[in-house]
């Protein structure tokens, strides 16, 4: 995604490669099947020691990017394991992460959670969507309401948690008397149970979260109520992680297709040679650059905490969300037959990029998102 | 300006303040259509004021008269130029393609005489490429150009030049060797537009406006200093100018100066027209804006992607059809999408509707998808040249050019 990496980040991104195609390879996702249960936790406390949990961490909180630029090293990670299709907690705990700092020194301290969390010891994931619901994160109908001696008490239900089996932190939104607010809370709590969900990503569990009379303390809140900020930082950094995860997978099977396209012959030349599919590798390939540069824009922008950068995000993910799901389906249709079975690598990703492109905002979404934005 | 060590931050500086003190305010510039003379008239003057603050060719060497500088303070220019009335119209062809063209290939003589007097607002340069017979294959072009003594007499037609009425020269391709294969018996010239023999008619567009010219060429005399590149070289000339253009229609050009289009084809702001519509509150139409502004920013950033992966080695030169492709595509969906939004606007003329803009830059939405080479050209190049698939077939390929069938219309 980025031409120009330095020998660090190359090193970084061999690195995790090696770790993911060894432990991971498409076939073991593949396996897995429709069980998705989620992913070994000894792994994901190995990937942590690789640093996928430190880059948007500050070093005094534990963490430290490879580049100086954690945004810019997350999406290039993203990118390498979207490649893969890597299973793991990567967007979730980054992006819970990303609320945590954005929101430390504001509310309660978190650091003991966040160096928890770098270090691999827990997984944590963002609860914001709710049962039915579309993309609305400050209007949560679960409630958390203040208890007399201090503290709050959470019932509503959440879903589309990602790795809802295996987080032990939940960051969940709530309705609270002063505005929308954020609670860190524990999966173990009382009252708290969790149901996987199944998911169309075979590389990525799902769960739904119940919250019966779930009482926290008042330090389980992050920042403050009704400051919206980490929130709008949180889909910054999964919009961001999304888009280059699934333009990594776009290029790896875009050269596949092309590979095909050459091997696979009809009417005694090969598929390639026809001028009406080298017209639609020309459009694929030229929507797969475009991929490229408004999501390392958007990293670019996310990483400088830019004014523009909310409008960025939500390009990319209107950009990227739509073309990926053109550039795959037209994959399938130009390797004919063989695109449309289980033991193809297509849908393994074609199922990836649905995923994202229905998870923090729908494309649609974030085009009526850059409408206001532009003032209307 | 000779110090090339100057920072950006301080070229930037001066550049700001010259223009505040120099430069019309856009606001204040009357809305000349791009096919009015005037319009170029007033695009030479903006030119000279230029070169005489010292911003003229910010990009191009300095023994041709430019200032030699990176890219960064072109760019660094143009964003403070926002605002000004600058000579958008001589972007593109005349800089951004004509120029670019001769300083890679044109003599010691032409580059000091052309690019000079272009960038101090003495000249303007446009393209004769194109022939009533065809553009996509260019290289069948049946122009000819014949020896005479050791000057050449050209005889043809050229079709589809935009501006030529507002130029002093053409970088006109000819034939000047029917007996070789197409691309072989090519030569370039730098035609005056006013040559004894050439006769000018301006064409009429679909949406009424007039910036295409025609030209017919009868017995057209030119010296041999005319002759940019060598003689039946033409082909390496016109691949230059081709990749040029690819670039500045793409938007990836560094000799142009200013941002935004003339005036002919400008295009109306969607938000705008959306709240004169009285439509902002539809979902439908706010997500049809989203789209629009989505496009032309995904657009901004594959331009500045490529032309940085190009420059910087990590891209083939062929990689600039990408972003010239997606121009087209984004032009497309941008005509579009002002149409929905204009929604029962854009059919009829009435006080402070929008129909004016809409409905008649709806009626050229494909220009920009066949000016500066065809979508399909450019996919073919892309599927070509930078993903190496097979070629097309060619039923002219090594077959003298007088012998190679052509078609009836
Ligand atoms: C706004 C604008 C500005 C222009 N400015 C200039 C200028 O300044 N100077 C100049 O010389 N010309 C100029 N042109 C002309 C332009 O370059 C030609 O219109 C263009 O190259 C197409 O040529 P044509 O019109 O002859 O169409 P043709 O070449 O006849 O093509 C007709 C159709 O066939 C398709 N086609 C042709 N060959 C192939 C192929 N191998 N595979 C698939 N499809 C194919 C084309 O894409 C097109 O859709 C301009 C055109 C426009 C619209």
């Amino acid at each position: 995604m980025e031409f120009e990496l330095s020998s660090d980040q190359k090193l970084f991104l061999a690195t995790a490669r090696d770790f993911l195609e060894k432990d991971y390879p498409l076939d073991r996702i593949r396996r897995t099947g429709e069980e998705t249960t989620g992913f070994d936790r000894d792994w994901w406390a190995r990937a942590a020691e690789l640093g996928w949990t430190a880059l948007l961490v500050p070093e005094e909180l534990g963490g430290g990017s490879i580049s100086g630029n954690g945004v810019r090293d997350l999406a290039l990670l993203a990118e390498e394991l979207g490649t893969g299709l890597a299973p793991g907690a990567l967007l979730a705990t980054n992006a819970v992460l990303a609320g945590l700092v954005a929101a430390h020194g504001t509310g309660p301290d978190h650091t003991a959670e966040i160096e928890a969390l770098v270090a691999g010891e827990s997984i944590a994931s963002w609860a914001v969507y709710e049962p039915e619901g579309q993309w609305d994160p400050l209007a949560p109908a679960l409630t958390a309401s203040p208890l007399d001696g201090g503290g709050f008490r959470l019932e509503g239900a959440k879903d589309r948690v990602e790795a809802a089996g295996q987080a032990d932190l939940l960051l969940v939104t709530a309705a609270t008397p002063d505005g929308t607010a954020q609670f860190l809370v524990p999966a173990g709590a009382d009252g708290v149970t969790v149901e996987p969900q199944r998911s169309l990503d075979l590389a990525r569990a799902f769960g739904a979260v119940r919250f019966d009379g779930v009482r926290v303390a008042e330090s389980a809140l992050v920042g403050r109520p009704g400051d919206d900020r980490a929130v709008e930082r949180q889909l910054q950094v999964a919009l961001v992680v999304q888009c280059a995860e699934v333009c990594g997978g776009l290029v790896r099977m875009f050269d596949a297709t092309l590979r095909w396209a050459f091997d696979r012959y009809a009417f005694g030349r090969p598929i390639a040679s026809y001028q009406a599919l080298k017209h639609r590798f020309a459009d694929k390939r030229t929507w797969i650059e475009a991929c490229q540069a408004t999501t390392s824009a958007a990293a670019a922008a996310v990483q400088e905490e830019s004014a523009d950068a909310a409008r960025l995000v939500s390009v990319a993910k209107a950009f990227v969300g739509d073309r990926s799901l053109a550039v795959l389906q037209d994959c399938v249709q130009i390797h004919g037959g063989i695109g449309v079975t289980w033991e193809h690598d297509l849908h393994l990703f074609l199922r990836r990029a649905t995923a994202d492109h229905s998870l923090y905002g729908t494309p649609d979404e974030h085009r009526r998102r850059v409408a206001g934005l532009a003032g209307l | 300006m000779t110090d090339t060590t100057e920072s950006i931050e301080s070229f930037r500086a001066r550049a700001r303040a010259w223009l505040a003190d120099n430069m019309p305010r856009l606001a204040d510039a009357a809305r000349l259509s791009g096919d009015d003379p005037a319009h170029w008239e007033r695009a030479r003057e903006l030119q000279r004021k230029l070169h005489a603050g010292g911003f003229a060719g910010i990009c191009f060497p300095e023994e041709y008269g430019g200032l030699g500088l990176p890219y960064a303070y072109q760019q660094a220019f143009s964003e403070e130029a926002e605002g000004y009335e600058m000579p958008i119209v001589l972007n593109i062809p005349s800089f951004s393609i004509c120029c670019a063209t001769l300083l890679d290939v044109g003599s010691e003589e032409q580059k000091r005489e052309h690019i000079g007097a272009a960038i101090r607002g003495e000249e303007v340069l446009c393209q004769f490429l194109s022939e009533p017979s065809g553009g996509s294959d260019l290289a069948g072009l049946i122009t000819r150009a014949e020896r005479d003594g050791e000057n050449w007499v050209i005889n043809g037609a050229k079709i589809w030049s935009t501006f030529a009425y507002g130029a002093d020269y053409g970088l006109c391709l000819a034939r000047t060797d029917p007996e070789k294969p197409k691309h072989d018996g090519l030569t370039m010239f730098l035609m005056p537009t006013r040559a004894p023999g050439l006769t000018m008619n301006r064409i009429r567009m679909s949406d009424g406006t007039d910036e295409f010219c025609e030209e017919f060429f009868d017995n057209v005399v030119l010296g041999p200093e005319h002759v940019v590149g060598r003689v039946n070289d033409g082909w390496t000339v016109a691949s230059r100018q081709l990749y040029h253009e690819r670039t500045a229609v793409g938007g990836g050009s560094i000799y142009t100066s200013g941002y935004g289009q003339p005036p002919t084809r400008s295009r109306p702001d969607i938000v705008d027209l959306v709240r004169r519509a009285g439509r902002a509150a539809d979902p439908d139409v706010r997500r049809t804006v989203g789209e629009a502004i989505v496009m032309s920013t995904v657009h901004e950033q594959l331009v500045e992607r490529v032309s940085a992966g190009i420059e910087g080695g990590h891209l083939p030169p062929a990689a600039a059809s990408v972003p010239r492709l997606f121009h087209a595509e984004e032009t497309e969906a941008h005509a579009d999408a002002l149409v929905r939004a204009a929604g029962a606007s854009a059919a009829v003329a009435s006080a402070g509707n929008a129909f004016e803009d809409v409905g008649l830059h709806y009626l050229c939405r494909q220009a920009g998808s066949l000016g500066g080479g065809s979508s399909e050209m450019a996919r073919n190049l892309i599927s070509e040249r930078l993903l190496g698939m097979p070629r097309e077939q060619a039923a002219d390929r090594g077959i003298p050019f007088n012998q190679i069938k052509r078609g009836t219309r």
